[in-house]
Order: C-alpha cells, then sequence, then structure tokens
C-alpha cells in the first residue's frame, strides 16, 4: 500500500473507510460483512486448488489402464477428499461469501445483522479443513470410505473417521451460523421499500437456501456422530450384527445429501438471474415464478433423497414414489431455464465475460439436468447407478452448474469490489478455455459409464482406455484455469481500468448505487429507494 | 426431427455409437452408448435409456436453437433494441404444463417395466451372492424341486492380480483369453455358470461392506449388504460370457472383484451342476460324517 499511496486514487477512498489499521485487527478480528466475503472466498479458492490437485492425482492414475503412480488405497483417499473439500470447503464457503459481499449490498443494510458471530463462521472454516486434511500425514492416511461414508465401510477407517467426523461437525456449525446471519439479516435488515417481493433474485434464492442449511445440517451432523459412536463407543446404529442397519445411514444421510445438492445450485440459479437481464438490458422474465420455482425445488429436495439409492432393495412402491417425485423437479427446473431463455428474446445482449460464463452455465448446466432426469428413469438407473454416468452428471451440474456461476459472479460483481475493471480479453480466453476443457473431462465420462465402466476404480479394462486418456487431457487443461484466474485478477487489481460505480450497462439494483470499490462501510443510512433503482418489483407496472 | 439433430452433428454421433455398441458383444473401445444386453430386463433399460435421451435430445434442440436464435438475433451491435415485457401467461403456463405430460409419458412405461422386474416369484433356480472384501461366493441352492449345495468362491483371476499391481511392468493390453478379448480385469478364476431361458432368483447379501452385483448384460445392479437379503432375478436369452464388476465402493480392491457370468444351455447346466454337486459333496462322505446334517438340508429350499 505505502507505494501506491502516492496515486490519488487509492487514497481516496481510504480517507473515508475506517478500515481497522494492523493486519490481524482487519483479518482476524473483522466483523465487516466485505472483509468476511473476502475471506471466504480466498478460503473457497484455496480448498479449489487443492480439491483440484486431488483430481489431477485421480485423472492422472486413470489416464491408461493399469496401476502407474499411486496404490488403490491412496486412490481411494483422494476421491474421497476430493469430494469433501470441493463441497464442503469451495463451493458452499464460495457462495457464503458471495453472499456477506452482496446480500447487504443488494437489500441496503448496513451489515449482516450478526456480525460477531459472522467472524466465527468463517475462522471455524480453516480449523475445520485444517483437520479434515491433517488425516493424509496421520498413520493409517485419510478417509477413504468415499465422502457419503457409508457404513460397514467408512467404519474400516482408523484415526481418520473421528478426524473427519469432527470437521464434518464443524463445518455444519458453520454453515449454520451462516446461515441464520443470512436469514436474520434478509428478514430484519432491508432497507425500507426493499420488499420480499422485490428483492434481487441472488438474495431471494440465498434465503431459501439458509433455511435448507438449518434443515439438513443437522441432520448430517446426527448421522456422523452416529458413525463416531458406532466405531468408538460400541453401538450398533448401522451395524446389522447389533440390530442396526446399514441402510438406515444411506437414508438418514441423503436426507440432509440431497437438500445439500441444491443448497449448492439455488444460489447458482440467483446469480445466473442476475446476470442474464442485466446483459440482455431487459427485465428478468417471470420474476415471481422464478421465486416460487427455488421454493419448490427446495420443498420437492426434501422428498426425493432415496433416488441415490435406487439399488440398495427399496420395496416397488418407494421406488416409484422416489422416481416420481424426482421427475417432478424437471418441472421448476424446466422453468426456470425457459426464463432465463425469454430474458435473453428480444433484449439487447452484448456479451461480456460474465454474461459468457452465465451462458455457459444455462447450456451445461441444463445437459447435467438431462441426465437427472434419466436417472430418475428407475430401470435404466439400475444400469446407470454408481457408474462414470454419474459421475458425469454430478460434474455437470456442480462444475459448469455451480463453479460456473462462482466464476461468474466474480467476474460480475469484481469491478464493484475493488474498483477495477477486468482485461475482457483474459476474461473471454478464460471463458473459452474452460468451456474446452472441462468439456473434454466430462463429456466422455458419460460414455464411460453407459459402456459399463463403474466409479471409484483406480483402474479399469483397456475397452475403457481412449475416453479416460481424452477425459484426463481434459482435466489437465482445467487444472490451469485457477492460475490463470490468479494472473487476470491479479493484474486487474493492479492496474486495471478504473471501474464506474455501474460498470454495466444493463445493471438494477441497490449494489450498483454505492461506489466502485463499495466504501468499507455502505448504507449506513438506509437508502431512499427511487423509481428504476431496484431490478424487480418497479418495472412494467 | 432428424433433420436439426443431424444439423447439431449429434445424430451421426450417436448412430455410430449404436453400431459399435451392437457390433460388439460386450464392452469396446470409443463405445458410446449403452448395450441392449441379453435379458429383457436389459432390452427395457436399455429401451427406456434411449426414450429418455431422445425426449432430451429434442427438448435440448429446441431450447438451445432458440437460445442461439436470441443470441444472434438480439445483439446490441446489431442494433437490437430490449423489449421491455417480463411476463406472458400463455407461455409460461404452455411451459409448465408440456413437460408434465412429458414426463407422465415417460413415468408409464418406466412404472411398467418395474414392476415387472419386481416380480421374483415362479423362478425355477436360486443362487445366493455373497460379497466379501473383496471377491464373490455363490451358492446354488435349488434346481427346480431338487435342493443342492455347491458353493465357491470367485475371485479376480491370477493374470490380471499380477499385471494390476503397482509398478507391475505387465502391460494389461497382453491380458487376453483364447478368443483374443482383452479381459483385464474382468476375469475370474471360476465364473458363475448359470441355465439361459430359465428364470433364475438371485438372493444377494453382503458378509463385511457394501458391495453391489452388477452385470450390465443383465440389465441391474443389486446391493450387497450386510445383514440384509436383496432378491433380484434375470432371465438369460443367449448362452456367453457376461462379465461385470462390484458397483458399490468396498475398500482397497473395489476395483478387481469382477463378475464373470457364464450362460449355458440348461441341459449343460444341469450336467455341470450335478456334477459339481458330486464333487462338494461326495454321498459316502457326506452320509458317514453328519448324517442329521444331510437330511436337514433338503427342507431348507423350499422356502425360496
Amino acid at each position: 500500500m505505502a507505494n501506491t499511496a502516492a496515486h490519488a486514487d487509492d487514497h481516496a477512498h481510504d480517507d473515508h473507510d475506517h478500515k481497522p489499521e494492523g493486519f490481524l485487527d482487519r483479518w482476524l478480528f473483522t466483523t465487516n460483512h466485505k472483509d468476511i466475503g473476502t475471506l471466504y472466498l480466498i478460503f473457497a479458492f484455496t480448498m479449489a486448488v487443492i480439491g483440484a490437485a486431488m483430481s489431477v492425482v485421480i485423472r492422472t492414475e486413470l489416464m491408461s489402464p493399469g496401476l502407474q503412480h499411486v496404490q488403490p488405497y491412496f486412490f481411494n483417499q483422494m476421491t474421497t477428499l476430493h469430494a469433501l473439500v470441493m463441497i464442503f470447503g469451495a463451493v458452499m464457503p464460495a457462495f457464503v461469501g458471495l453472499a456477506n459481499w452482496m446480500i447487504p449490498l443488494q437489500i441496503g443494510a448496513p451489515d449482516m445483522a450478526l456480525p460477531r458471530m459472522n467472524n466465527w463462521s468463517f475462522w471455524i472454516m480453516p480449523f475445520a479443513f485444517l483437520m479434515l486434511l491433517g488425516t493424509l500425514f496421520m498413520p493409517g492416511g485419510g478417509p477413504a470410505g468415499g465422502w457419503t461414508m457409508y457404513p460397514p465401510l467408512a467404519l474400516q477407517g482408523g484415526a481418520s473417521v473421528a478426524f473427519m467426523v469432527f470437521a464434518v461437525h464443524m463445518m455444519g456449525i458453520s454453515s449454520i451460523m451462516g446461515a441464520i446471519n443470512i436469514i436474520a439479516t434478509i428478514l430484519n435488515m432491508r432497507a425500507p421499500g426493499v420488499d420480499l417481493l422485490k428483492m434481487p433474485l441472488f438474495t431471494w434464492t440465498w434465503l431459501i437456501t439458509a433455511f435448507l442449511l438449518i434443515a439438513v445440517m443437522p441432520v448430517l451432523a446426527g448421522a456422523v456422530t452416529m458413525l463416531l459412536t458406532d466405531k468408538f463407543f460400541g453401538t450398533s446404529f448401522f451395524n446389522a450384527a447389533g440390530g442396526g442397519d446399514p441402510v438406515m445411514f444411506q437414508h438418514i444421510f441423503w436426507f440432509f445429501g440431497h437438500p445439500e445438492v441444491y443448497i449448492m445450485i439455488l444460489p447458482a440459479f440467483g446469480i445466473v438471474s442476475e446476470i442474464i437481464p442485466t446483459f440482455s438490458r431487459k427485465p428478468l422474465f417471470g420474476y415471481q415464478a422464478m421465486v416460487y420455482a427455488v421454493a419448490s425445488i427446495a420443498f420437492l429436495s426434501f422428498i426425493v433423497w432415496a433416488h441415490h439409492m435406487f439399488t440398495v432393495g427399496m420395496p416397488l412402491g418407494g421406488e416409484l414414489f422416489f422416481m416420481y417425485s424426482t421427475m417432478l423437479i424437471a418441472i421448476p427446473t424446466g422453468v426456470k431455464v425457459f426464463n432465463w431463455v425469454s430474458t435473453m428474446w428480444k433484449g439487447s445482449m452484448t456479451f461480456e465475460t460474465p454474461m459468457l460464463w452465465a451462458i455457459g452455465f444455462v447450456i451445461l448446466f441444463t445437459i447435467g439436468g438431462f441426465s437427472g432426469l434419466m436417472l430418475a428413469i428407475v430401470p435404466a438407473d439400475f444400469q446407470y447407478h454408481d457408474t462414470y454416468f454419474v459421475v458425469a452428471h454430478f460434474h455437470y451440474v456442480l462444475v459448469t452448474g455451480a463453479i460456473f456461476s462462482i466464476i461468474a459472479a466474480i467476474y460480475y460483481w469484481w469491478p464493484k469490489w475493488t474498483g477495477r475493471m477486468v482485461n475482457e480479453t483474459w476474461g473471454k480466453f478464460h471463458f473459452w478455455w474452460t468451456m474446452v476443457f472441462v468439456n473434454l473431462t466430462f463429456f466422455p465420462q458419460h460414455f464411460l459409464g453407459l459402456a459399463g465402466m463403474p466409479r471409484r476404480i483406480p483402474d479399469y479394462n483397456v475397452a475403457f482406455a481412449d475416453w479416460n486418456f481424452i477425459s484426463s487431457i481434459g482435466a489437465f487443461g482445467m487444472f490451469l484455469t485457477p492460475f490463470m484466474m490468479i494472473a487476470i485478477f491479479a493484474v486487474s487489481k493492479k492496474s486495471g481500468v478504473k471501474a464506474t460505480q455501474r460498470p454495466w450497462e444493463g445493471a438494477h439494483g441497490l449494489e450498483w448505487e454505492v461506489p466502485s470499490p463499495a466504501p468499507h462501510h455502505t448504507f449506513t443510512t438506509p437508502p431512499v429507494i427511487k423509481p428504476g433503482m431496484l431490478a424487480h418489483g418497479d418495472v412494467s407496472h | 426431427m432428424n433433420r436439426v439433430v443431424g444439423k447439431l452433428g449429434l445424430g451421426a454421433v450417436l448412430a455410430a455409437g449404436w453400431s459399435v455398441a451392437l457390433a460388439a458383444a460386450e464392452r469396446a473401445p470409443w463405445q458410446l452408448n449403452m448395450h441392449p444386453g441379453v435379458t429383457q430386463t436389459s432390452q427395457e433399460a436399455y429401451d427406456l435409456h434411449m426414450l429418455t435421451l431422445w425426449i432430451c435430445v429434442v427438448i435440448g434442440a429446441i431450447v438451445f436453437g432458440a437460445m442461439f436464435i436470441a443470441m444472434f438475433k438480439f445483439r446490441k451491435s446489431k442494433g437490437a433494441v430490449a423489449a421491455t415485457w417480463s411476463h406472458n401467461t400463455k407461455a409460461e403456463i404452455l411451459w409448465t404444463v408440456t413437460p408434465i405430460l412429458i414426463l407422465v409419458g415417460m413415468a408409464y412405461p418406466a412404472t411398467k417395466v418395474l414392476i415387472s422386474e419386481a416380480y421374483t416369484n415362479e423362478s425355477q433356480m436360486t443362487v445366493k451372492i455373497t460379497g466379501y472384501q473383496w471377491k464373490w461366493g455363490y451358492d446354488y441352492v435349488n434346481w427346480g424341486d431338487k435342493a443342492y449345495h455347491v458353493r465357491f468362491i470367485s475371485k479376480l483371476d491370477g493374470v490380471s492380480d499380477r499385471t494390476r499391481q503397482l509398478h507391475s511392468g505387465l502391460n494389461p493390453a497382453d491380458v487376453k483369453n483364447a478368443q483374443g478379448e482383452n479381459t483385464y480385469l474382468l476375469d475370474v478364476d471360476k465364473p458363475l455358470v448359470l441355465p439361459t431361458n430359465t428364470k433364475v432368483r438371485f438372493v444377494i447379501t453382503g458378509d463385511d461392506v457394501i458391495h453391489s452385483w452388477w452385470v450390465p448384460a443383465l440389465g441391474w445392479k443389486s446391493d450387497a449388504i450386510p445383514g440384509i437379503i436383496n432378491d433380484t432375478w434375470t432371465n438369460i436369452r443367449e448362452p456367453g460370457i457376461y462379465r461385470g464388476q462390484c458397483a458399490e465402493l468396498c475398500g482397497q480392491d473395489h476395483g478387481f472383484m469382477p463378475i464373470v457370468v457364464k450362460a449355458v444351455p440348461p441341459e449343460e447346466f444341469k450336467a455341470w451342476l450335478d456334477q459339481q454337486e458330486a464333487a462338494q459333496n461326495p454321498p459316502a462322505a457326506a452320509a458317514a460324517a453328519a448324517p442329521v446334517a444331510q437330511q436337514n438340508p433338503p427342507a431348507a429350499p423350499s422356502h425360496g
């Protein structure tokens, strides 16, 4: 900072910000929603790189038949930790980071409702992941029973079981506190005039997501606690020999696990619903329908869990029920996709980097949705289940779904956060590079699954060699993208073109009513809402 | 419809996939699609798979087509001026109701198939399958009214096992059977022999952790869970060798416990089974060693 202090532009906003002085005061003791949001995003990015490194280990071993690099047990640790790190360490904290940054700005609130708890819910996370990743360096290694932790297999692990359970507990506490904070903020701190049905979609989706988190994280905590007592205290919750039931764990786990899937995609819907209207210069089509669609997806997420378990031997009635309920999700999801397309229809579109990522999201997430619909058909699922077809499906919804939306959000709100624009050429290069390699990685996995390759195996028959080779090449190309991102955003932060208050021509909403970069404290007095300031609710009436 | 798909090049790719899939009896290099298999169940799974795939392709062509038209037509650089509407009740009702009808169209055949698959009665024989870390146990319980006590363990063949060791220096491409088919990680020391054109009921369980018994050509997988017995059935149409693998993560050697089903005509099967019975349960030895035990087993299979 000392070097750049001479520059008037950097100095101008420092003067009025009242940021805490020291590094520890600024970051460790922070109660500022923007700083906590930044911490979450940096943490999520770090975890994403670690998780991606694990996927490189996986794809390197799978590049050709035969075991070349790692033992099968280590391979299983990699698949297990890759999933746990990416889900709980990368995707969820990234969305919480975006929520912290953007929700107070979008509803005209000065900060989150519970700022000290906000600090705590972030600072739990690094310790949870130190514990989880630390297991890799312990005798016996890390957890290797899959992120789904199915007993009895998960209980065959050593000390890593306890560390994994405690890490999950801590992530859960962090998520629940974050969710309480988001609900309290949205319900209590909206500026006068920001009615519920005038809130931006990102805030709406997060409100619903937060309820999902509160509902299901305790369920996961209960499930893993029962694992812990089965392992170390002689209980038999999931031990058939002691009168328990291993399938009960799966029911409890997926009662958490399916809403969890939507926890990772609903905020993505929100982000895309912000970006597409902006660059189409046209209000979001069917705003209320979008809100109701998100709410019905959230409701349905509680009654579809056993579609992850069609092969455990459920009664016919159960299989039919979960098939029908799962298929129903296609309806509200279809409404959302149709609404995004209709928003673009007769718009006045430009294709800046955030818009490219959002469009990439709509197309590729829809492909993930299609394979999801196919997986719902039980007799076909008897073939698809636990194959690479499933791996392809959930990477389409999580990587090209959730992660594409996170990247889109970062490109979209970066000028607001830093006051600098991103180089469009490099942003677009980043997008097209990712488009090529992400599809190279995951599309062939559909073929592998249909040809009969099970998931979670370190080695395979030579018939599967070709598509695995292509998939590995894709993964290596993907692994370059986080470093590309660091370079692009570092250059922007240092020497990017200065951003205006409203850097995107079609952007609406309260976050664009504060200067860029957003000062350390915003909306210390509630904004007075004028016509045209909100993206929704005061148009076309 | 085909013309639209053909434009996208997708039709050509998929068609190529089917010809590859149909040409090969088993998994093939560059295979793109599911194999129709050798049972009614696998054929039905394949048909439902193709039905939903095509529905998705058509919907995708319409939705993505509309998106691309919008992206090319309504660009600011082409002077497009944004409309201000944000509702269209008719369109919204249309794209809520149409998917419901399509879903019903998919759910109806799926339900019919599922009901027929759940019917495990009227089987002509029963095999008990037990998953172990990391091998499969097979018990032939009965054939018609006659009880059998044939039991063996089936595990990865020696050549694959040596080749698959880390830094073994052996090439997986060299693991071939007499027909020149690559059997790396897909061959066992002792296959599960089954009769063709016979309704075979399986009772499936696990001994240690959860496994899943899956032979794609038969069209289903079923989890092998300790303390729980699942039942399924198959009726294989054609003699042949059908290979599969464990499909539920079960520990370090999850990838190394293949399944091989050898389907033979019923007469041949009967001869094989009697021969196994005689070899595993010599009448004299059994009678001398455990006269009581010999009386009990015939009663047990009658449950099946």
